[in-house]
Parts: C-alpha cells; structure tokens; sequence
C-alpha cells in the first residue's frame, strides 16, 4: 500500500509538479549517469527568458547553486520573491533578455522540478528518496544538455553560473567544448577542497542526526527533518558571508533587549538571523535534495577526470573565458580560480581574469556589486560582438 | 578601422607612451603576444587590429582588466612579480613589458620569466641616465622629475630605476641577446642608430629592446 502524507511542504509539490517548462526524458533517452546506471524517466524543469534570434546563436545557459534554481528571474513560486539573480538578469541588464535568450534549468537531485529525490518514483508510488542514484556535476551538466537537444539549440553563447553554478561552467567547457562560444566560472574552483567537504559533511550530519530523518524516508511518512536541515543551513551560511560583512552587520549587538538574558535565547543579533535563515530555508528546500547536491559538490574533480591534469581538460578549447572570484571569498578563494587561470593559460585558452574586491564573501556573486556586473557585461558584449549577435 | 588606426597612431606618437608604437613595430604579424602591464589595452587592441596579433595580457589594476576586457580582450588580473611563473614555457612569441620593468619588485626575475615564457622579450623603460636626471640629482641635490617620471619620490611607483647601460649589462648577465634596441630622445624622436652607448644613456629619454635567449 503506498503511503500519502496528509500534508506535503510546498518546496516538496514543486518537486512533482512545477511551476515551470518541463520536458521529460524516457527510457529510450536515459541519463547516463557517473554512478553507472541510465536513468530514466528523468524530468527537467526549466524557465527562459527573451527569444532565441533565428540563427539560434544568442542562447545562454544560465546554472545554479547549491539551493537556487532556475527561477533566476521570475518571483519564486514557493518563497514570493524577486529571482535569485534578477538583478543580473533582464531587460537592460547585464546579461540582457532583450539580446539574449536565457535557459535556467533545475539541477538533478534539486527539488524544484527536475528529477531529484523528492520527486516520485512512478515505479513505487512513492519519492524517491535515496533510492536515487547519487548524482554528479557531470551528470547534471548531461541533463542540461540533453535539455538543450530538446530545445534544438546546438551552441550555446555562454554559460555563466556561480560557486557550484562555475563548477557546472567548467564542466560544460570540458565536456562539450564544441557547444560553448563564451564561459564565466563565477567565484567557484576546479575541485572541491577538504575544508569545503568538511562544511558539507557538518550540514549531512545534522540532517541525518535530526529523528525526523527517518533514514531518508520522511515524505512516506509524513515528517520532516526540520530542525537538521535549518542547522545545516546555518552553518553553511555562515561559510557564505565573510567575517567583516558579520561583524560590520552584527557586531556584537543585541537582538531587541538590552541585555543577555542569561539563558540561551538568541540575544545576538547574529543568532537571530541565523535561525531565520535557517528557519526560512526548510520551507523551500528538501533535505533529502540537500544531501544529494552537497555531495556531487564534494565529488566534483575536474582534473581528476583528466589524470590529474587541469590543462588537459581544457586542451584545445576554443571557448573564451572570463573567470571571476571575490577577494574577502574563503569558501571558494581567488586561489581555486587562479588555477583554474592557470590552466586554461597552459592549455593557451582565451582567458580573462578579474579578482572582485569586496568585502561581502562568497555571496557578493549574488548580490549587485557593480564591477562585478561591469565586468559580465563587457564580457558578453565582446563576445557578442565576435558572434555576430545583433545588439537590441 | 584603418582611419582609427591612424589617428590612434597619431594621438600615441605625440604622447608619452610613443614607446608603444616602436614596441608594435618590433612584432611581428600574427605572432602570440603576452603584453605584461597593459593598462587599458591600447597596445593590445593596436596589434591585434593593426597585426593580426592573438594578444593576451596580464594588469594589476581591476578598472583596467575591466576596460579591457570591454574591448574583449583576454587579460588575467595579476602581478608581474609573482603571477608569470604560472605561465608554461615558450607559450608566446612575444612577451612586452612597457614602462613597468621600473616598478616591479624583481626586475631581474620578471625578465628571466619573459625569456622563458616567450621566444622573445621585448621591454621599454624611461632611461635614469639622461643628462636631466643627472642634472638635478647632481647638481640639484634632488630626486629626479621629468615627463616619463613625473612623481615626486615619495608617490612614486618606480623603485628600480636603471640606464640604459645598466640595462644593457643586466641583458647579458641573464644570458640574453639583443635583437633590436631603439632610444627616443624627449621628443620621442629615434637617435641615430649608430650613436655609442654613451650617447643613447646621456640623450635617451627612454629605450625600447627587444631581446631573445642566447643559443
């Protein structure tokens, strides 16, 4: 007998029934994946943005992080806010929908209507959960193309993304050299590093710590492991801001008292905020999902496909790239993208290079920092310019 | 294209960076160039246009990686002094170093890079020998101040300043040829190609070589 909880969270009906495109892939277009199956049925749920121009040369792949999605400029279905990078993406914006025709899709193992274990499994009738096999960048990158196939779209201008978003980019830009004009690996790396595991780690743990877990197995039964996945948000976030941008925000101030209550109630500020932005997360994203994505992250070693070479991931690449990283970022430093620099300068690509100063961590990629957008919208413009793509 | 060419030309030679236009004439057509310091990329963008050069560079200032990566430019945010040993071996036919020599840290290790890196090395800097700058240190008693070093002591970015002939001496101690030298008197105007050492360190204002590895 299948179980029907009585009560599904949002962010969990979004993973069955969208509010997106969808295409579905059947068992006569499986999903190869890393971990040594062709899946299928796989579903990919997308949004775009301006029109493709009749050469079917103005297209842009736009990946998300860790917890986006493609709702990159479009209010949130689940949350009610602007898109994730509305401020990047739009009409007259950096990267202009009235040039450019923009793709964002959900990344498999996501939770917003792509495949992911929040979704239903049509062999049981119930989500999939870890019965899911484990999913890679490389995997979702397939997704994306096979995404594109369908769309009938063989180049693609650029593909832009940030932190685990880069690691799609560099992905792409090895995998299918051939389909990617322009790349922008945006404060990301070419590996993930051990400090960068360990967070991840810290964030499975309180996940599968928290009772309500069930080993994965909470949508049957109709709980929620709540508390661990705003626990594992917490801490990540805080891998997300820089110690200044706290500290300026912050500081030590109290959150509406005068005073320490002497007792262990979020009298800082700090505190505060952190169980919001855990609080606030669980009602958008699956836990199961999060374990998922986390890990293609800590799988993630391009170079290790390449025995061992990054240079020879990128050898004879044709793509112009324009690597981008933030100075006060420590989850991904300037030194993970000058590596990748580094190669791509061995392996005599066109590379540019630009180090953002900022003091807003890992999330200024997110946030309007204007050299940042300065710099990605020379980019596209210059790179618009060798395409032949006519200007608005 | 051709109509700006020229009066970029024109506005370049009339500048303090006429160096520029003798650095472009050292190169040769469709060549791989790494242009070392290159600002907003106005010698970048004049040996591609003009040479059909593939031009890459390296700048340390972010508002000029930006400019030029405007202009679509391949250019890598980053120092001469600590980031060309990141570069492969014989990766370009050229590698420029215009007016920067002067200011970087290790001028003797940049330029052995350059010769590792590129086939050729090619390098202008303001020359400390000219008979103004030995006038006012001198005579006067005072650092320097003249059109290519217009800061005072204490703002300026130039810490290892040379003659042409220190130059010279510092190119064969590291075992390189010259393959070309140019100086331009304060008028930017080439000396006589045949004028002795001497006269190019007291007259030069700045100099241009081009060097490549010996043997």
């Amino acid at each position: 007998m299948t179980i029907v909880p009585k009560q599904r969270a949002l962010g969990q009906v979004e993973a069955d029934t969208p509010h997106s495109l969808v295409v579905r892939f059947d068992s006569d277009r499986p999903l190869k994946m890393d971990a040594g199956c062709a899946f299928a049925p796989l579903s990919v749920a997308y949004q775009t943005y301006g029109a493709l121009n009749a050469a079917k040369s103005n297209a842009i792949l736009i990946c998300h992080a860790l917890t986006g999605d493609q709702h990159v400029a479009n209010t949130h279905p689940v949350t009610g806010k602007p898109g994730w990078w509305q401020t990047m993406v739009g009409p007259g914006k950096p990267i202009d929908t009235d040039r450019y025709f923009v793709i964002a899709a959900n990344v498999v193992g996501g939770c917003m209507g792509t495949t992911g274990p929040a979704s239903t499994d049509p062999a049981t009738g119930r989500a999939y959960g870890l019965d899911l096999p484990l999913v890679t960048i490389r995997d979702m990158v397939r997704a994306q193309a096979m995404l594109l196939d369908h769309l009938g779209i063989e180049t693609l201008f650029s593909v832009i993304g940030g932190s685990m978003g880069g690691m799609q980019v560099l992905q792409w830009a090895a995998s299918y050299p051939e389909r990617v004009f322009s790349a922008m690996p945006i404060a990301a790396a070419a590996k993930h590093s051990s400090q960068n595991i360990a967070f991840h780690e810290v964030g499975r743990q309180a996940i599968m710590a928290d009772p309500e877990w069930r080993n994965g197995r909470y949508l049957d039964e109709g709980t929620n492991p709540n508390k661990g996945l705003a626990v594992a948000r917490m801490a990540a976030h805080i891998t997300y801001l820089s110690e200044k941008a706290l500290q300026r925000k912050f500081g030590r101030n109290y959150q509406d008292r005068a005073a320490p209550t002497f007792s262990f109630d979020a009298d800082f500020q700090i505190e505060n905020y952190l169980r919001y932005q855990g609080a606030s997360f669980v009602d958008r994203f699956d836990a199961n999902s999060y374990l998922y994505v986390t890990r293609a992250c800590d799988y993630f070693d391009l170079a290790g496909d390449y025995g061992g070479s990054l240079a020879a991931a990128f050898k004879g690449t044709k793509t112009r790239f324009c690597v981008v990283s933030f100075t006060s970022d420590w989850l991904y430093p300037t030194s993970d993208s000058r590596a990748i620099v580094h190669a791509l300068n061995a392996a005599a690509a066109s590379v540019s290079f630009v180090e953002i100063q900022t003091d807003r961590g890992h999330d200024a990629f997110l946030l309007e920092v204007p050299e940042f957008f300065a710099t990605t919208r020379g980019f596209l413009d210059a790179a618009a310019r060798a395409r032949g793509i006519a200007e608005h | 294209m051709a109509e700006r060419g020229e009066a970029r030309r024109a506005a370049l030679s009339r500048s303090a960076r006429v160096d520029l236009l003798v650095v472009a004439d050292m190169v040769e057509p469709n060549s791989r160039v790494l242009d070392v310091g290159c600002g907003d990329g106005t010698l970048l963008t004049l040996l591609a246009e003009e040479r059909g050069v593939d031009a890459r560079g390296v700048e340390l200032s972010q508002q000029g990686v930006n400019d030029c990566v405007a202009k679509g430019l391949s250019v890598v945010q980053g120092d001469a002094d600590t980031d060309l040993a990141d570069y492969p071996d014989d990766a370009f036919d050229y590698v420029i170093l215009s007016q920067t020599l002067q200011a970087t840290r290790q001028p003797r290790k940049v330029l052995e890079h350059m010769l590792r890196i590129g086939r050729r090395a090619i390098v202008s800097f303001p020359n400390f020998g000219h008979w103004r700058v030995r006038v006012q240190a001198a005579l006067l008693g005072r650092m320097p101040v003249t059109d290519c070093l217009a800061a005072p002591w204490y703002e300026t970015p130039n810490i290892h300043l040379c003659t042409i002939r220190d130059f010279v001496a510092l190119a064969h101690e590291i075992g390189a040829k010259t393959e070309h030298s140019i100086a331009l008197d304060r008028y930017g105007r080439p000396m006589p190609i045949n004028a002795p050492w001497r006269v190019w360190n007291l007259f030069g204002d700045q100099a241009v070589f081009c060097l490549s590895r010996k043997g």
